[in-house]
């Protein structure tokens, strides 16, 4: 329940961006997302619609890439990919694992125009 | 029109982990050793505050932190009953304490002369793990009423401790609580962790954890 934080962040990092870039909008921002992160997809949109109005952002399309989570095996060093939240090493039964990937939470591109240059 | 990506590169929680940096200078900067304790609802955190306070009397002078959704001052006034200098942050309706509110609740403690610092964040499994508070270490408050299932369905919130109370023991021979199954759930998701079993009805259990905390903040500090 705390995307609508997240979602102000989003704008924030996306529109200074933009604004480096000298930007005229923002079509797309594209965010990855690990598996393990407890982020929303519906949520952060439901507030992204209403935060960008009137922004550099507004209209500005939400792609979310999600990260398969991966952990790392203490005990014989081998990585597997986690199928549901809690399971044990499949290859030696350890329960001392490691978050490998699948804590991301990022802004990886966003997609501008640019106003035509005046010649 | 010219259409160009942009690589930004930058994580979504950045603006908050700014400032807990800067909180993290703050309490560095005054000596104070800081606790980010969270729990859900009803887990016994204030109680567990209070036990802490008195069986870390009269060494250590410790200030509190009180984070609410709601404007009431119920725990605040209990910490200020005990002696000890309170603020309260009241969230106004969110669902855990940010980088930010704490920073401004820094303002109004007289750090200095505080040596421990316990931020009682607001009672919620799920949101507060996701926020950086520049606190020293991160405590989560189970308890035997809760259920022993809850490290499986809020796993975020056990991989970032660093120590885990369980709380409420004299409940134990009441409630269908299965320690092993609690613990192996703990195991998986940080394994080793630190783990104190006490009640804070009895008492049981908080002089092992208070002598934990003294030899804790004795060491030397992770920047």
């Amino acid at each position: 329940m705390h995307e609508l934080a997240v979602t102000e962040s989003i704008l924030e990092i996306a529109t200074r961006h933009a604004q480096q870039a000298n930007a005229a909008r923002v079509t797309d921002i594209y965010l990855v997302i690990g598996q393990l992160s407890s982020i929303v997809d519906d949520s952060v949109q439901f507030y992204w619609d209403t935060m960008a109005e009137n922004t550099l952002c507004q209209g500005a399309q939400l792609h979310f890439k999600r990260i398969q989570a991966r952990m790392r095996c203490q005990e014989c060093q081998g990585e597997f990919e986690l199928a549901s939240q809690l399971e044990p090493c499949p290859a030696c039964g350890s329960f001392r694992l490691m978050v490998a990937a699948g804590d991301e939470f990022y802004m990886e591109s966003i997609e501008v125009e640019n106003a035509p240059e005046v010649i | 029109m010219t259409v160009n990506r942009v690589q930004v590169v930058e994580n979504i929680m950045n603006a908050n982990d700014q400032v807990a940096q800067i909180n993290r200078q703050t309490l560095d900067k005054a000596g104070a050793f800081s606790i980010n304790l969270m729990a859900s609802p009803g887990a016994g955190k204030t109680s567990f505050i209070l036990k802490t306070i008195e069986a870390m009397q009269p060494e250590y002078k410790i200030g509190v932190v009180e984070g609410d959704t709601a404007p009431v001052t119920i725990d605040a006034d209990k910490i200020t009953a005990a002696g000890m200098p309170a603020v309260q942050i009241n969230t106004g309706g969110e669902c855990h304490l940010d980088a930010m509110m704490l920073k401004a609740g820094l303002q109004q403690l007289p750090l200095p002369e505080i040596d421990l610092l316990i931020v009682e964040n607001v009672g919620n499994l799920i949101c507060p793990a996701a926020f950086n508070l520049g606190t020293h270490i991160n405590l989560l408050v189970a308890s035997i009423p809760e259920g022993d299932d809850k490290p499986y369905k809020y796993p975020n919130i056990y991989r970032g401790l660093e120590v885990l109370i369980i709380n409420k023991t004299d409940l134990l021979p009441y409630i269908d609580f299965r320690m092993e199954y609690f613990r192996q759930g703990v195991e998986m998701l940080n394994p080793g962790l630190t783990t104190f079993a006490v009640s804070c009805k009895t008492g049981e259990g908080i002089d092992v954890w208070a002598n934990w905390l003294r030899s804790r903040m004795a060491a030397p500090r992770q920047v």
